[in-house]
């Protein structure tokens, strides 16, 4: 993929995922007070995508945020346009916002409370060995 | 309904749950910790945040107009390059302002119908005209400036994904003040007729700035409840005072003047205080009276119409692929 626009494929290519394209409809997210059928939004209304950038070789990429597009080429080119505009990163990872599972921040207590008084996790536990050199 | 899971969607609770909730939230914002979308959050905080984020989407998105409007008569490539670039960050700004409102459970369509129909506000300061070149110049300086003035606290409000776009605006937003005030002091350097178009830039957009930052304290009936929520870190009026200040000193720079003559710092309260601004106007220009809102509104109108069949292309083309692609499936299976 062209790193600037200008691009020599056409602007949906296939070619520019090494993936298979995710399976996303582009459905809307209805808002709350707005009942079961949102049917004023017509067939253009674009799916949710959360992107993720790489800012250099070496390092994890970052979620750095969200957008609308009908497909994953679009996605990606949207994606480099909003949030790499100033050379923020050297790879980008578009990701349906619906394909995304999240914990229940309100099981937070019973989710997460399993390392609790299992300091022996963790090297400083160990404090024998403290002033012993290599360890 | 899309990315449920990242969403914040209000649930039916029951009383017990919504105190539980009530008391979460409290201790969070005691604690100046950040509320993320799927929290509990009281309907009130909700419903401020997604007014505050939306219009401030809104604004960016409306504040690309009278830029745009200049990019063809640009006087040099540079300056032509510059504003495209700077044009675009408004778009891209205003596109991470709708995302964060969107994980308030508002569909970012359901914004822009608003925005559309004029049912949705956006800031006074975009119903102003840009009239000379010089106008370039003080919108980047004055009107970016009193932005960042506002937004740089906006980092730490207390709605995680609004903090985050605000951060990554303010980042991108430092560039947009130093070429305005870049713009100034080249016609301040130039002619005596360029030098008299940039001061008659500032003298118009002086005041519509200050008043970017809303009405004075006594008069601004939700700041006290946004800064007990954390969302605003400081009063509007607090906030134009070292706005001024800022002002002062960078203005003697340009070698302009600014178009007050009761700026003062009052040694008594340490802050800087500036002449009277005419509130009736900024009611007139954010109640869609103010020189340019019905052109700012019917351009906007006009280019979502005319992205219409882009929109609907892409969509089309997106439902081809998947079509094939499951026909193709198929086929292998059955294979």
């Amino acid at each position: 993929m062209s790193p600037h626009g200008n691009p020599d494929a056409p602007a949906s290519s296939a070619t520019e995922i090494n993936r298979e394209a995710p399976n996303a409809s582009p459905k809307v997210e209805a808002a709350p007070e707005a009942g079961p059928a949102v049917d004023h939004h017509d067939r253009s209304t674009w799916g949710l995508w959360e992107v993720f950038v790489r800012s250099s070789r070496g390092l994890s990429h970052v979620h750095a945020g969200s957008l609308h597009a009908p497909d994953a080429a679009m996605a990606l080119r949207n994606a480099r346009d909003l949030y790499t505009r100033r050379n923020e990163g050297v790879s980008i990872w578009v990701v349906p916002a619906d394909a995304i599972a999240a914990s229940d921040p309100d099981s937070k207590g019973s989710f997460f409370e399993s390392p609790q008084g299992k300091d022996y996790r963790h090297a400083t536990y160990y404090t024998k060995s403290e002033g012993v050199k290599h360890l | 309904m899309a990315a449920q899971n990242l969403q914040s969607v209000p649930a039916e609770l029951t009383p017990e749950e919504d105190a539980a909730g009530q008391a979460h939230f409290d201790r969070i914002i005691a604690e100046d910790s950040r509320i993320e979308p799927r929290d509990w959050m009281p309907a009130a905080y909700r419903k401020t945040l997604l007014r505050q984020v939306s219009q401030h989407a809104h604004s960016e998105i409306i504040g690309m107009q009278p830029e745009a409007n200049w990019i063809s008569r640009a006087p040099s490539l540079k300056r032509k390059a510059i504003l495209m670039a700077k044009v675009q960050d408004e778009a891209g700004h205003g596109l991470y302002l709708y995302s964060a409102a969107e994980t308030l459970g508002q569909s970012r369509d359901k914004m822009m119908d608003d925005l559309i129909a004029g049912k949705a506000r956006y800031s006074s300061i975009f119903n102003y005209p840009a009239l000379t070149w010089a106008d370039m110049g003080a919108i980047g300086w004055l009107v970016d400036g009193a932005a960042i003035c506002n937004q740089v606290p906006l980092c730490r409000a207390s709605y995680g994904p609004y903090g985050r776009a605000m951060v990554r605006i303010c980042k991108e937003e430092s560039f947009h003040q130093r070429q305005g005030f870049e713009i100034l002091l080249e016609l301040s350097n130039g002619t005596p007729e360029q030098k008299q178009m940039a001061q008659d830039a500032v003298n118009r957009w002086y005041a519509p700035a200050l008043m970017m930052f809303g009405p004075p304290d006594d008069d601004s009936p939700n700041s006290k409840q946004s800064m007990a929520w954390n969302i605003k870190r400081f009063s509007n009026d607090e906030l134009r005072s070292r706005f001024v200040g800022m002002m002062v000193e960078q203005v003697r720079v340009l070698g302009l003047t600014l178009p007050d003559d009761q700026i003062r710092f009052n040694e008594d309260t340490r802050k800087w205080e500036h002449g009277p601004l005419d509130w009736d106007e900024f009611h007139e220009v954010l109640a869609g009276r103010g020189p340019c809102n019905a052109q700012r509104l019917e351009r906007r109108r006009a280019a979502h119409d005319d992205g219409a069949w882009v929109r609907e292309a892409a969509a089309a083309y997106a439902d081809k692929q998947r079509a094939k692609q499951s026909a193709k499936q198929q086929k292998e299976y059955a294979a």
